[in-house]
């Protein structure tokens, strides 16, 4: 028993496992609606983008994580407005756009010759996290949290059925940027746990269980969040043990949970359905 | 409905007409490049049952959202009454049914702006549920949207643009996609809603099935090219400049009957022949 608890007697990996759950959670939160919305390849765009932008503020000498936040910032709003034009593919233009500030990023890193953050930021190293990296987790997913609380309704409504919450009075435009922003705060801060490479993984893997699940918006929310912030804590936890990345431990912790709720789910369809009286034409 | 002819204009109102629930005055729209919508006047009273048609690309949907208010104009006036309360239901067909939503979720979208709190009350849970019961949903509030009939899923979003307690219900294309039975359950339920006071707009392509029946239709191509009861507008003349091809209007028990001309492409001694010259009526998704 005392060796199931050997790991929680290190600060690092109690750092470690705060950041890691609450990273999931924040995923599994945003990951709903980017799911929901088809968003995922814009989840994939921003996070090599923000990898571009903590490699352009590090050559200036400026703070990474800033520089990161920033990039994804702009890099979300741009993304935002093309997908609304349409006068090219929305893909085609992420693709361009995210692929071009990657591209720089790895050119600065190899010209600054800085590969063990190439590492970190790519792959991820959540146990070489500080209290700031856990306090800012912690505020971005406590504003994100708040944002949606207040936001439920439009959101819900703007994912589900945008172009009559226009009609309804929603500000659809407005709630797009809102999410967009969102997203590229949650993808500047779950660098740090997953990297650039996996975060994607974490945003699309927990909602996707979740809708396994069930067909009910809200629960869907809540299994996300939950799901996401288990994936975080076991991937860490075992990463310790096993001597794995923990960004590739909590992907895989992820996609093991997949496996096992797409079989629960495929079960549960092969039953009947109860007869309720439902007319199906 | 007070606009009777694009060729005879109607004379510009200085002051909403009394009872007008909604006015457009010269309304023009455009996405891009071109207009979509061009000078479209338009006057709904309480108690209005007008139906829209038109081809495809020709505003239907952009003059509902212009009367809903999702479409600001680039020129023209729309005039709203005070607190006028609007219902919108989509096209069933550009839903996403797949999306994890029950229909006691679907309608209470309704509910946006009433409170902050994500969770919904027991009265508006109540009122869902009344709304649901009205239109024959009764006890389907915890089903997935998917897993109701077709004629069901219409009335979902009915009950959701009816929590809104609307004087004026849109409808894009209400029949579009579903079959006969199933027009007829959501017209009489459209025909009930009229009855009860609403006013009512609807666009479809459905000239016998809908549009004749109805007790007035505008015929829109960009430009309304006429408005008034089916039976004085639903000509060959009217419709050939609306819908840019022949098409013959024979009348059947005191109804006009809408039917298409086309030459097969087999058809090598033309239509005088009377070989490979067909008519057939207008129907849904014809």
């Amino acid at each position: 028993m005392e060796t199931l608890f050997e790991p929680f007697r290190y600060e690092f990996f109690v750092r470690a496992i705060c950041v890691a759950v609450v990273t999931g959670a924040l995923c599994g939160l945003v990951g709903t609606y980017v799911v929901l919305k088809g968003m995922s390849y814009i989840g994939h765009g921003l996070s090599h983008a923000v990898f571009g932008g903590a490699a352009i503020f590090l050559a200036l000498r400026l703070n990474a994580l800033v520089g990161a936040f920033a990039i994804g910032v702009v890099a979300a709003i741009m993304i935002n407005g093309v997908s609304r034009r349409r006068t090219i593919g929305a893909d085609a233009a992420i693709g361009v756009i995210t692929s071009a500030l990657f591209a720089v990023g790895i050119a600065i890193v190899s010209v600054l010759r800085i590969p063990r953050l190439t590492d970190a930021l790519l792959f991820g190293n959540v146990l070489g996290v500080t209290v700031r990296d856990v306090l800012l987790v912690a505020a971005v997913a406590i504003v994100s949290a708040v944002i949606v609380f207040l936001r439920y309704r439009q959101m819900l409504f703007a994912t589900f059925d945008p172009e009559v919450a226009e009609v309804s009075g929603v500000n659809t435009v407005w709630v797009d940027l809102l999410l967009a922003l969102i997203l590229a705060s949650t993808i500047t801060v779950s660098m740090t746990v997953v990297g650039v490479v996996l975060i994607a993984a974490m945003l699309v893997i927990p909602p996707v269980i979740a809708r396994l699940l069930t067909d009910s918006f809200h629960r869907m929310l809540w299994i996300s969040v939950v799901t996401g912030a288990f994936c975080g804590f076991v991937g860490v936890y075992l990463s310790y043990y096993l001597d794995w990345p923990s960004g590739a431990t909590v992907v895989l912790a992820a996609s093991t949970l997949f496996v096992v709720a797409f079989g629960v789910s495929s079960l549960r369809n092969r039953r009947p359905l109860p007869d309720v009286g439902i007319d199906v034409h | 409905m007070s606009r009777t002819s694009r060729r005879a204009p109607l004379s510009r109102i200085a002051e909403d007409p009394p009872g007008s629930l909604i006015q457009l005055d010269r309304v023009t729209c455009r996405y891009g490049h071109g207009p979509v919508l061009v000078d479209v006047d338009l006057t709904l009273r309480a108690g209005d049952f007008i139906g829209i048609v038109g081809p495809s690309g020709s505003g239907k949907s952009t003059l509902l959202k212009t009367i809903a208010g999702a479409i600001t104009p680039v020129a023209g006036s729309v005039r709203r009454g005070d607190g006028l309360a609007i219902g919108y239901v989509p096209q069933v067909e550009t839903v996403n049914w797949y999306f994890p939503i029950t229909v006691r979720e679907a309608v209470l979208m309704a509910r946006i702006g009433d409170r902050r709190t994500p969770w919904s009350t027991p009265r508006e849970r109540a009122e869902a549920d009344e709304a649901l019961e009205r239109l024959g949903l009764g006890g389907l509030g915890g089903r997935h949207i998917r897993e109701l009939s077709g004629g069901q899923q219409q009335r979902v979003f009915v009950a959701r643009a009816m929590l809104r307690r609307p004087a004026l219900l849109l409808l894009d294309e209400p029949t579009s996609g579903v079959d006969v039975r199933t027009r007829h359950d959501v017209m009489h339920l459209i025909h009930e809603l009229h009855h009860d006071g609403l006013a009512i707009v609807l666009t479809t392509h459905d000239l016998n099935g809908i549009a004749a029946h109805l007790p007035s239709i505008m015929c829109l191509n960009r430009e309304v090219i006429a408005t008034g009861a089916p039976g004085d507008i639903l000509t060959s003349e009217v419709l050939e400049r609306t819908y840019g091809a022949p098409l013959e209007v024979l009348s059947h028990g005191g109804m006009p009957v809408v039917v298409e001309q086309y030459e097969t492409p087999w058809d090598t001694t033309g239509p005088a022949s009377g070989e490979g010259h067909h008519v057939h009526p207008v129907y849904e998704g014809s």
